[in-house]
């Protein structure tokens, strides 16, 4: 049953003089903190957070906790994202003292449960890509681009040649000429076709000898693979660049097409999805890279290896780029994909892909004959359909249709991504969902395109809020509770 | 096996829908050439228990902070974790949720950010924050790149009593974006004022300091601002959040932009993450900010709520021009910083801040008073400083204190050649004297009669 009154703000409920935790009292002899510090450093007064007891803070956030979607809670076919289930075995063991009590600096000869995990979990992830050097630091999808961008400009500083430009097609995540920049490159964009795949012709025009890298998500952002990849790495290849895939969408492809073998030189892996982290509410994620040998050398340090004295951390690498994170990498992430793929094995990884396809497929062959899926009747994963039509017909928009979703107990697509596509509505269903809510889910979104659009335009009416005034936020933004003076 | 429900019942009705005869068929796009002809070579698939007993035997070969008492620092500390924040944060609700992408159906993790946005503006005295960056290295990185965006420049000047990881992860950035790193000694354990002042100029987009530094020592925030600001660079300034329960807050000392590694503020040291990137700066920033950010507004019905703003400074909006690459924010680590904000509040902060420099203070002068060691540096630290071992056995001290039951320290030598005989020591509110005073045994007898071991050196972390 949810509480209604769950929006007031913690710093509403604070009271002067009310507590929640109490420290001991200090069991060793010292002085006061004002002869052990100088006073130019030391602060009046503590900060002014909240004062609030602990049952109010218990409260509070599980209040706030009810107002959320979730996939433990409701279908969430959130094109792009993979939100599929996570499972709790892989939280329970993730939160044992001996993981998760460790320190980053501790002795290796203390160290080497997690690291002959972390050494296995590398040789996991380059058999599944095909890439076999491996970088577990990356800290999310998009520092992994990122990474990679630099281990390619360190390759090609190291064999003398002077490449300027990134190119990527215009289907692809806003992360990659984002990544480009911060990496130093120019970012070039090369033509889609309609069906999603990269227009051959512009990519021919832009490929010349100062093009470093072209980076291609296979499958697509439409949800599409890419027939022409081995044609676009033959030819990337031919002028010296490199090939990046990006791995948003491995979940399409476990055990039965491999990065490596098609040609690409550099990927990431998006574990929070394909490996079944948590999304945390927007993090974390982690992004490890995998290379072939010859881009090995620059990879970020250190690396896990096993010698005869057991696993041990590699810093001495001359030929790395450096550190990309502190310490090792967003761990907890990493030790829950190693779990995950040792849940399945090689045939289970194998059968989530293909159930995966199979659901997103099944879901198509039901959505398309009320909403046109423009790159037609196959996908892979996930599909995009266009509100093109019927925003043209009835002026409902793929947002009216998002946010009547909800009404309904699902949640939305995403929408407006690709930015190739009108009124676009990306929907991923995932492996981890029933027929019958795949079923359910398609007779609603039918449902909603025979709804009035005077019902739409105002939906979501069954959520604590509806349609936020966004233009007033960014305009006036308020981004943090200002006491009141007095 | 997968977590999947289709019967073959289901499966076949699927298809039939679709149109296929196979699953195989819907995979005719992928080439056949590129079509992997053989299984995965992975380990079989483990049922529950079967993980349950490989994994747990596995975390049993490490030892743990439970097992040992843990005097390590650096940047991942062994502070206490309140009960409360594991039971909210592991919330399904919050936990396998996303992005707020729908705020109609996300209001919790929005308000959620938007309250650990106030929080951090709350601790730092800074204007805005966002909601969260990976962690504290990668948040120095991205200040710096603000830094420079914001001037125009590219020198920066950071010294060595910075945590040397940091000061790697900006030279790997830097290697592609042409910065030039200039990194000032600090043989007295904190910066000279004027060695900073001497290499700043009129190039400096930032200078970059962390207080309390690497070493434990407490910087002059003030002084070195004003260098910053009267070249007209920016000063960044990377913090404690458990020091701010004692010490003035960065927005109090004219920092421009603060940043930290947020583990402190109620996440377990996890060997190194996930955690939690903090970035606050003054409000002239805000749109040069990387990073997700909340803000407050009304709905179609005049309601107050919440919602992602600001994104046009984002990379789904702007792409090559976004401020950053960044596209997720460490939502569950805010959370967590939120919840354990909340539950301290400024009285249980500045006990916990107390208690760190307390106990510190008395674990030092215990080490010290022992003729074998030495304090490396004068001067005053918060909760963290640095032994110089006169025997210079650094690596075997450290090993065997771990045998007898103590993770005593981090060798400083991987980064510090002229601190090869040094080690880094943190004291946190949850060591006990029992503890300290057991730690100071341990050192002053595990090598009395130990003879020198030849493969004692440690590796250079480079």
């Amino acid at each position: 049953m949810r509480n209604l009154k769950t929006s007031t703000l913690i710093f509403e409920l604070s009271k002067p003089g009310r507590r929640g935790a109490k420290l001991p009292a200090c069991d060793v002899p010292s002085p006061e903190i004002n002869q052990l510090l100088p006073a130019a450093a030391l602060a009046a007064a503590p900060p002014p957070l909240p004062e609030v007891a602990e049952p109010e803070v218990v409260r509070h956030f599980t209040n706030l906790s009810t107002l959320n979607m979730s996939v433990d809670t409701h279908f969430y076919p959130l094109g792009s994202c993979t939100m599929k289930y996570n499972s709790k075995r892989n939280e329970r063991l993730a939160g044992l003292p001996g993981l998760a009590e460790l320190h980053p600096y501790q002795p290796e000869s203390s160290l080497q449960g997690i690291l002959q995990i972390f050494y296995e979990l590398q040789q996991f992830f380059g058999e599944i890509s095909g890439l076999p050097a491996v970088s577990l630091q990356p800290a999310a999808g998009a520092h992994g681009e990122l990474t990679a961008l630099m281990v390619a400009a360190a390759h090609f500083r190291t064999i003398g040649q002077k490449r300027t430009k990134i190119l990527a097609p215009d289907s692809a995540h806003g992360t990659n000429p984002a990544s480009a920049k911060m990496a130093g490159f120019e970012f070039v964009t090369i033509k889609s076709t309609p069906q999603g795949n990269v227009d051959m012709d512009d990519l021919r025009a832009k490929l010349d000898d100062t093009v470093a890298v072209f980076m291609i998500t296979n499958p697509n952002t439409l949800g599409m693979f890419d027939k022409q990849v081995g044609e676009i790495c033959k030819l990337v290849h031919d002028h010296g660049g490199l090939i990046y895939l990006d791995g948003a969408n491995m979940n399409a492809i476990l055990g039965i097409a491999r990065p490596g073998d098609f040609g690409a030189d550099m990927m990431h892996y998006n574990p929070h999805k394909t490996f079944s982290g948590p999304h945390g509410g927007g993090g974390p994620g982690a992004g490890p890279i995998c290379v072939t040998e010859t881009l090995r050398p620059y990879l970020p340090c250190p690396v896990v290896e096993k010698n005869d004295d057991g696993y041990c951390l590699v810093y001495d690498n001359p030929t790395t780029i450096g550190r990309v994170r502190s310490f090792f990498g967003n761990v907890g992430v990493l030790i829950r994909a190693y779990c995950y793929i040792s849940t399945h094995g090689p045939d289970g990884l194998k059968r989530v892909s293909e159930t995966a396809v199979l659901n997103a497929n099944y879901l198509l062959s039901k959505v398309k004959h009320f909403l046109p899926v423009p790159q037609g009747a196959r996908c892979m994963h996930e599909f995009v359909a266009s509100g093109a039509a019927l925003k043209k017909a009835k002026g409902i928009s793929a947002m009216d249709v998002a946010k009547r979703l909800l009404d309904y107990g699902f949640h939305a697509p995403t929408v407006y991504f690709p930015l190739t596509v009108a009124e676009a509505m990306m929907i991923e269903p995932t492996e981890t969902e029933s027929k019958e809510t795949l079923d359910s889910f398609a007779e609603v979104l039918f449902r909603i395109t025979e709804e009035s659009g005077d019902l739409l335009h105002e939906a979501p009416h069954s959520t604590p809020i509806s349609r936020p005034d966004e233009v007033r936020a960014a305009r006036q933004p308020i981004i943090k509770w200002t006491p009141a003076t007095a | 096996m997968p977590y999947t429900y289709n019967t073959p019942d289901d499966e076949r009705a699927m298809l039939q829908s679709i149109g296929v005869a196979s699953v195989q068929e819907l995979f005719q796009s992928v080439p056949e050439e590129f079509r992997l002809q053989r299984p995965l070579d992975l380990p079989p698939a483990l049922g529950e228990l079967e993980l349950t007993q490989h994994i747990s035997a596995l975390a049993a070969k490490n030892a743990n902070a439970q097992q040992k008492a843990c005097f390590l620092g650096g940047g991942s500390y062994d502070h206490f974790v309140p009960a409360v924040v594991d039971a909210l944060a592991s919330r399904g609700e919050f936990y396998t949720s996303y992005t707020p992408y729908q705020p109609e159906v996300s209001q919790g993790n929005l308000q959620v950010m938007f309250e650990y946005q106030s929080l951090i503006c709350q601790l730092t005295g800074m204007d805005v924050s966002n909601a969260s960056l990976y962690d504290g290295g990668s948040a120095v990185a991205e200040a710096v790149l603000l830094a420079m965006s914001v001037t125009g420049r590219n020198r920066v000047v950071v010294p060595a009593s910075m945590h040397p990881e940091y000061r790697q992860i900006l030279q790997t950035y830097f290697a592609c974006i042409g910065g030039e790193l200039v990194t000032v000694p600090t043989p007295s354990g904190v910066v000279s004022v004027a060695d900073v002042a001497a290499v700043v100029n009129g190039e400096t987009a930032c200078v970059v300091v962390q207080h309390p530094n690497f070493f434990g020592g407490l910087e002059d925030v003030a002084a070195l601002s004003q260098v910053a600001h009267d070249a007209g660079a920016l000063l960044i300034h990377s913090f404690d959040p458990i020091s701010l329960g004692v010490l003035k807050r960065p927005g109090d000392l004219g920092a421009d932009v603060a940043v930290a590694e947020g583990q402190s503020l109620g996440t377990p040291m996890l060997f190194g993450g996930p955690y939690l990137g903090i970035m606050a700066c003054k409000e002239q920033f805000v749109r040069r900010m990387p990073g997700r950010i909340a803000g407050q507004t009304v709905d179609r019905r005049g309601r107050r709520c919440w919602v992602l703003t600001l994104q046009t400074r984002e990379q789904h909006i702007r792409r090559e021009k976004a401020t950053s690459n960044i596209c997720t924010n460490q939502g569950l680590f805010a959370l967590r910083a939120a919840i354990y904000l909340t539950e301290m509040g400024p009285q249980g902060l500045r006990e916990v801040a107390e208690l760190c420099v307390r106990k510190a203070h008395y674990a030092r002068e215990q080490i010290t008073s022992h003729p074998r060691f030495t304090s490396a540096f004068e001067g005053p630290t918060f909760k963290e400083f640095v032994v110089r071992d006169t025997q210079g056995r650094v690596g075997e001290l450290i090993e065997q204190a771990a045998d007898a039951g103590y993770l005593a320290g981090v060798p400083l030598a991987p980064w510090y050649p002229d601190l090869a005989d040094c080690f880094l020591v943190a004291v946190t509110e949850k060591r006990t004297k029992p503890e300290i005073d057991g730690l100071v045994q341990t050192l002053a007898t595990t090598l009395r009669n130990a003879a020198p071991r030849p493969h004692g050196a440690v590796l250079a972390r480079t």
